[in-house]
């Protein structure tokens, strides 16, 4: 296809490029987005995407609620969001513009397929007047593109039924869209081979589709030039594109191989988690034992008996499902064994937003069951960095002997980026140091076996899975004598469980690493104190405000409890905090709680990450700097 | 955990008594409760068993029964209401080497925890399931349950309970059990022998165990249990024979042609028409009929193993699927491989 692109015809460069991809639920727009996206990070750009989908497996077609978007960031230098606003939109249908266009940069580039343009499309989507001849879409380049006729026409002859042969156009624009960006096709090719080898009418409708649309770019005279964004400077080494379910998912295979222990997930499917569950089904022959409860309690009560078993219990869900397991996370934290407990966060209250990101779940980790209860909670930041905190979760379940809450949530679950594929032998030894003899004496001196004898150092109280003869022990969630673990009900002693068990999660500050602060030069008066998911939001807004000639840092915390040791005296250091979550302002309080100090929440609860502009103006507003429209120097990474 | 389960498999299992198997916490169920002898009756009945205390775990959810595994000299875990069967699902899906043992009550597996118990046994999860019916709450000291019978004046129900029980046979043989027993906390030997046929079943076991409170239902069974009525009102269900009490065998069990069972007088149907009772047919219809034939503990009532059929065990079935996936990926996963498993690209330096 390379000999066709004469002089006149070079592609132009660009440094980075935003493309969102809508269109009914049933036109495949995921799929083309990550088609798209795996050609990119192949070519080497950096890049960083958004799903963003509704609930419903097929709304009504050709409406606003069945719009299906997926966002892509390309570029030629590291990026750290999916960008705030697409440069180019590709519309299915109606609805699929009409939903997008207030979220376009201005002078976007607009494609739509035209013979989804009817009145009753029209009409379907909402719009009295048909926006491609009113004049409305006049801010950008719109470009028509008769995408369903061409791509029936091309499989005519392909012995494909002509209503089969229409569902293949999402490939016709990815095909487009393929050439605009001079991405290679034969990596999408090889794919369509693979995938779809045992329907050769499907593979040779997909082929032709993709085909057409990759030669309608070049030969249709439509377009004034393609463009390319060229590779990104990344570290060097091997890399994945990965989303956080994947990662989470491998980060906890990883844990179960460092650990030397059986991975056992219990867990009941619920959307954004349930890929985790489908992913680790698949790997059996890493000892990975998976079994879909009856519902979420028995999810997390079977991963809670594996692990009294010696095996690595874990359970994954979303908000709803947390609400079922807190009773069983009591438990655990009475019994004092290790389980992981994946919340991939999701819009709530009740059912809520399932399919849209949301960090309200902080709270509920932190305080969501009765009594003292105590728990490690660890946060994912980017979707590969999902897999280190697995890691870090089940070192932490291990080596405490508790229940720990892994955050994510929708965004990262389903967001990618590249990954620099890790060496397996730095990854963090976990070491499961299981009980095997007697560790007391009984008041007679004969040896003994305590099962909540606590090793001085980490307040851990020993792991003695069934299957070792004198070591025979009875545990539950009735208040234990401390030391041999029979049931007490003397409240001195209950008191001293509840500090001992405290004291045990607080202890773990000594046993993580303390909070690093981006702060250039040290002397900034602003901080800006995030979690989880709006690490790439805010450490976006972070460079534009310094590609201002302005001042400010940034803490991103991966540990929500404890708090690193140092946090308190990092927060005193600064004029301002500013915490921005997709919440009402969780963080915020917990850091005014704890620290007493004048935290401010910036927050946003509308199923979106932060835009890095949102964030940049409230920066730029605490630093009493008047917002200007456009960063100083036209050209900040996100 | 597998190599400590083979290497105590080699050496002989230790010769023990019922006291090793009872531990040294003080047993505290209510003076002359039904729990002390189905207590009794298990650590009598595992010295026979041939197996080890340390491979051996009871696992309970809450309620008076619960505070079995406290009084086991074993691994024991007292968890939380309803949940007993869940967490011993994934421990015996884990631990194939194990005995797992769950020990509930009518209101922790028949009401809080239903999904639970009938989910364990369509699974057919490896677990020997005791449920300790008294038709009570007794924890909670004294509210129905859902084996109350109707009309039953209770604190929670001063003008009598509205709601239709469960008959937990019934239950159980509607959710793919494939063993199903009924024994009472009256007769021990019964009790040994019952337990003693749930344990060696591969696969998981139901047993009811009619189970006296003296505090908040006393006598509730008497009328069949009581040593004087037994010969009269429990029909014992024994594989291969003919199914007939009274105290010279003079009433029976016959099977119409309708599908239903009756009891007759063996006089005037003759002996030859009884029904001979198949615990092994694969077809759960004779047992749940014959699960149905009494309506309470007032009226005649079958006691025994109602069905004992094969089925895979899932625990085993997991380590075939995992064996499985081994073999055909060649060996054990390797991680730096499945990193590496999806499209990558490298980036070389500078």
């Amino acid at each position: 296809m390379s000999d066709t692109t004469t002089d006149e015809h070079a592609p132009h460069t660009l440094d980075r490029v935003v493309i969102r991809f809508a269109g009914d639920s049933g036109d495949g727009m995921q799929l083309t987005g990550d088609r798209f996206t795996t050609s990119s990070a192949l070519l080497g750009n950096d890049i960083a995407t958004f799903p963003d989908f509704p609930a419903e497996i097929r709304a009504p077609a050709g409406t606003l609620a069945g719009v299906s978007a997926f966002q892509v960031h390309i570029s030629d230098h590291d990026i750290l969001t999916p960008g705030d606003a697409p440069n180019v939109l590709v519309a299915m249908n109606p609805a699929a513009l009409r939903a997008n266009t207030g979220i376009l940069s201005p002078g976007a580039i607009v494609i739509v397929n035209v013979d989804a343009f009817d009145e009753r499309s029209l009409a379907k989507a909402g719009y009295e007047a048909n926006p491609l001849t009113d004049g409305s879409l006049s801010a950008y380049t719109v470009y028509e593109v008769p995408m369903t006729s061409i791509t029936t026409e091309v499989s005519k002859d392909a012995g494909v039924k002509p209503r089969d042969a229409e569902r293949s156009k999402n490939f016709f624009a990815l095909g487009l869209i393929s050439w605009l960006y001079t991405r290679p096709i034969e990596p999408t090719l090889a794919w369509i081979d693979e995938r779809f080898g045992g329907k050769p009418l499907v593979r040779e409708a997909n082929v032709r589709a993709f085909k057409a649309g990759y030669h309608f770019g070049e030969t249709a005279e439509l377009f004034e030039s393609s463009y390319e964004v060229r590779p990104a400077k990344l570290e060097p080494g091997e890399y994945a594109n990965i989303t956080g379910n994947i990662a989470t998912a491998w980060g906890l295979i990883a844990a179960s191989v460092r650990s030397g222990l059986p991975l056992f997930l219990g867990t009941y499917p619920i959307t954004p988690a349930s890929d985790i569950l489908h992913e680790l089904s698949k790997h059996k022959h890493f000892g990975v034992r998976t079994f879909q409860a009856e519902d979420e309690i028995a999810g997390i009560g079977a991963a809670l008996g594996a692990s009294f078993g010696g095996l690595l219990g874990v359970t994954t869900t979303s908000g709803p499902g947390v609400d079922l397991k807190s009773e069983t996370m009591g438990l655990a934290i009475s019994l004092e064994l290790p389980l992981v407990i994946v919340d991939v966060q999701r819009g709530g209250p009740s059912t809520g937003l399932p399919t849209k990101t949301e960090q309200a779940d902080l709270l509920h980790a932190m305080y969501g069951r009765h009594g003292e209860a105590p728990l490690p909670i660890v946060a994912a930041k980017t979707p590969a960095h999902c897999f280190d905190a697995a890691i870090e979760a089940v070192r932490l379940a291990v080596t405490y002997r508790t229940p720990v809450m892994l955050l994510t949530d929708g965004y990262l679950a389903n967001g990618t980026e590249p990954w620099l594929i890790p060496d397996v032998d730095t990854l963090p030894a976990i070491e499961p140091a299981f009980a095997t003899g007697p560790n007391a004496e009984g008041p007679d001196g004969t040896p003994r076996f305590e099962p909540y004898r606590r090793d001085e150092r980490t307040l851990a109280r020993p792991w003695a899975p069934p299957g070792v003869a004198g070591l025979e022990h009875r545990v539950g969630g009735l208040e234990k004598a401390d030391g041999t673990g029979s049931v007490s009900y003397d409240g001195v002693n209950h008191e001293r469980m509840v500090h001992l068990r405290a004291a045990k999660i607080a202890g773990i500050a000594r046993d993580i690493p303390p909070v690093e602060v981006d702060d250039e030069g040290g002397d900034a008066e602003v901080l800006v104190v995030g979690w989880g998911s709006t690490y790439g939001a805010i450490a976006a807004a972070v460079r534009r405000v310094r590609a201002r000639g302005l001042k400010v840092a940034h803490v991103h915390l991966v540990h929500l409890n404890p708090f690193p040791a140092n946090l308190g005296e990092v927060l005193a250091r600064y004029r301002t905090v500013l915490v921005p979550e997709i919440n009402m302002g969780q963080l915020s309080r917990l850091l005014r709680a704890e620290f007493l100090v004048p935290a401010e929440s910036v927050s946003k609860v509308q199923g979106v990450p932060f835009r890095a502009a949102e964030l940049e103006a409230i920066v730029l507003d605490r630093l009493g700097v008047t917002v200007a429209a456009a960063p100083s120097d036209g050209k900040v990474s996100d | 955990m597998t190599d400590t389960a083979l290497t105590n498999g080699a050496v002989p299992v230790p010769v023990t008594t019922r006291k090793d198997w009872s531990s040294d916490q003080e047993v505290r169920w209510c003076p002359g409760c039904g729990d002390y002898s189905i207590l009794a009756a298990v650590q009598m009945a595992l010295p026979d068993f041939g197996v080890r205390r340390e491979n051996t775990v009871f696992v309970s959810g809450i309620g008076c029964a619960a505070r079995f595994p406290y009084y086991m000299n074993t691994y024991g875990m007292h968890s939380i209401h309803g949940r007993a069967p869940a967490i011993a699902t994934g421990l015996a899906a884990s631990r194939p080497d194990l005995d797992v043992w769950v020990i509930t009550g009518d209101g922790d597996s028949l009401s809080i925890g239903g999904n639970h118990l009938i989910h364990a046994l369509r699974r057919n999860i490896n677990i020997t399931i005791l449920l300790f019916n008294n038709q009570i709450y007794g924890l909670t000291k004294g509210q129905y349950s859902p084996t109350s019978e109707v009309a039953k004046v209770t604190k929670s129900t001063p003008f009598g309970s509205l709601e239709q029980p469960f008959n937990p046979l019934s239950l159980a043989l509607g959710a793919e059990a494939t063993f199903v027993a009924r024994t009472h906390d009256m007769d021990r030997k019964h009790m040994i022998e019952t337990f003693r046929r749930a344990h060696e079943h591969r696969g998981a076991s139901f047993v009811e165990i009619y189970q006296n409170c003296n505090v908040f239902n006393d006598g509730a069974f008497e009328g069949i249990t009581g040593k004087d009525n037994r010969a009269e009102m429990l029909i014992p269900l024994e594989h291969g024979q003919p199914v007939r009490f009274g105290a010279e065998g003079e009433h029976g069990v016959v099977l119409r042609s309708d599908g239903t069972v009756h009891i007759v007088d063996v006089a005037e149907v003759g002996e030859e028409h009884l029904l001979v009772h198949d615990a092994r047919r694969e077809n759960p219809g004779l047992a749940f009929q014959l699960s149905r034939l009494s309506r309470g503990p007032f009226e005649p009532t079958p006691i025994g193993v109602f069905r004992d059929v094969e089925r895979p065990e899932y625990g085993q079935q997991m380590a075939d699927q995992m064996a499985m996936a081994e073999s055909r990926r060649g060996g054990p996963g390797d991680l730096a491989s499945l990193l590496r498993s999806g499209s990558t690209w490298t980036v070389g330096a500078g």
